[in-house]
């Protein structure tokens, strides 16, 4: 159960893009085609499921206070939590860098279709906050850690996946003419992320439901993710004539 | 200015209007909207990542004859952690709460792309005095959206500058509050910060034709 609410939780209500705005550079600069777009969003889950994971481990056994009692009790008042910002950013480089070294010895189609943009990743903020909010919210085991991770990426992919297909439409349109491009894709995402506020209320219920709804639940969840990128395209091409008129 | 030669002082006001590292350049947005909801945030925001940026310029322009080009990245990397460390222990010792408030976004500070993209393009190639003004002109441009931006947040949305009541007790209804005007709670949440920072690259490019795209 707690697997599954935070899947849902970091997927829908603490959405990396709209929430917090992680990963916002990447997010507008590649944005331009759903194709490109899809290949980031892969390469982004694909990188927040390694290094979350491994950055609790190093968060559990090496920074937290008190987390070097494992080489003896001397070393319990020890508190290095002051070199998590360089350890983090350390481990994802190296990371990243390795991953694409090893995608590009196995997997050359795997590499063609995600190599250029694991080295826009190893800066993209969306990677290092999930590890800084999986410290600071102290998430508890290592599945959990690997479950934030796949499921924030997930939360991005979709984001990002949203506001391409979006600005793949939006060309048609006529806006403004100073409002083209930058102008119009930030208020898009305002809106998207308004949108994305409604998922606010959708864990407070889940004492009374029945865990065998699970699978459904997922799927009627994505489908109203559906209905809903239909809702806003259509608000944002509704604005887009009404400024127009 | 009298201390700058002409090209040296278009170092620090070009990225202000006419090149914005976030309204222009797109760059180090991630960090810059979240933490907008109020004025005293943005400027701390604004004071951290001018530190971050003007110390950072001139410690790589003064290794970019050092750093093999290959592992750079990671090389920039190391030195704005180290900047950011610096940063969050002095907000930790001297502003514990703002520090909270700000959670996570001051070691975002690392990844905001303004700053590797200054590396990348400007302190690369310059010398250290020079990188110094672009590192310092292009975090004020970027601390003059987040405090336009948070500015207009805390005013229309709670009703106060730096939690100065100025339009007035909404509670008591004084002031503004007395004629019936109300807070639009809306300014608080934090899609309208990508709103208004949509309304200000509408603004400029109405003004600067020059910007537009096609």
């Amino acid at each position: 159960m707690e697997h599954i609410e935070l899947f849902f939780k970091s997927i829908f209500v603490d959405n990396m893009v709209f929430a917090y705005f992680l990963g916002m550079c990447s997010y507008l600069a590649v944005s331009k085609k759903v194709s490109t777009a899809v290949g980031l969003g892969a390469a982004v889950i694909f990188v927040l499921a390694i290094t979350v994971p491994l950055n609790w481990l190093l968060d559990q056994y090496l920074l937290q206070e008190g987390a070097l009692t494992w080489l003896g009790p001397e070393y319990a008042d020890y508190d290095l939590s002051f070199l998590s910002f360089i350890m983090f950013i350390a481990t994802i480089a190296t990371m990243v860098q390795l991953v694409e070294i090893i995608v590009e010895k196995f997997s050359p189609s795997l590499y063609n279709s995600l190599g250029i943009f694991l080295p826009l990743i190893a800066v993209n903020c969306a990677i290092l906050g999930g590890s800084l909010f999986m410290q600071s919210r102290e998430i508890g085991t290592l599945g959990l850690a690997f479950n934030y991770g796949i499921s924030s990426g997930i939360g991005w992919f979709l984001a990002i996946l949203a506001i391409a297909a979006i600005r793949e439409k939006i060309r048609y349109s006529a806006v403004p003419a100073p409002l083209r491009g930058l102008g119009i894709t930030f208020i898009i995402t305002g809106l998207m992320a308004i949108g994305f506020m409604s998922f606010g209320g959708m864990l407070t219920g889940g004492d009374e439901e029945a865990p065998a709804k699970e699978k459904t639940a997922e799927i009627e969840v994505i489908k109203e993710d559906v209905k809903q990128d239909e809702a806003n395209i259509k608000t944002v091409l509704s604005v887009a004539d009404n400024t127009n008129k | 200015m009298g201390v700058l030669s002409k090209k040296d002082s278009k170092l620090i006001s070009d990225p202000l209007l006419d090149n914005n590292p976030i309204t222009i350049q797109v760059l180090g947005i991630c960090s810059a909207l979240a933490i907008t909801a109020q004025l005293k945030p943005s400027i701390v925001m604004a004071i951290s990542v001018m530190f971050v940026m003007g110390a950072g310029n001139v410690v790589i322009s003064l290794m970019r004859n050092i750093i093999p080009s290959k592992i750079r990245i990671i090389a920039q990397l190391i030195v704005v952690a180290a900047l950011v460390i610096i940063v969050d222990q002095v907000l930790k010792a001297y502003a514990y709460s703002l520090s909270k408030e700000l959670s996570v976004f001051i070691g975002l500070i690392i990844t905001n792309c303004i700053i590797m993209g200054r590396f990348e393009a400007f302190a690369l190639a310059n010398g250290p005095w020079r990188s110094f003004l672009d590192g310092i002109g292009n975090a004020m441009g970027y601390g003059l959206i987040l405090v336009i931006v948070g500015f207009f947040r805390e005013l229309l949305g709670s009703g106060t500058l730096f939690g100065f009541k100025v339009m007035g007790d909404p509670v008591e209804k004084t002031g503004l509050f007395a004629l019936g005007y109300e807070n639009n709670g809306f300014m608080v949440l934090p899609p309208m910060a990508l709103i208004v920072v949509g309304l200000i690259i509408w603004i400029q490019r109405s003004r600067n034709k020059a910007l537009i795209e096609d």
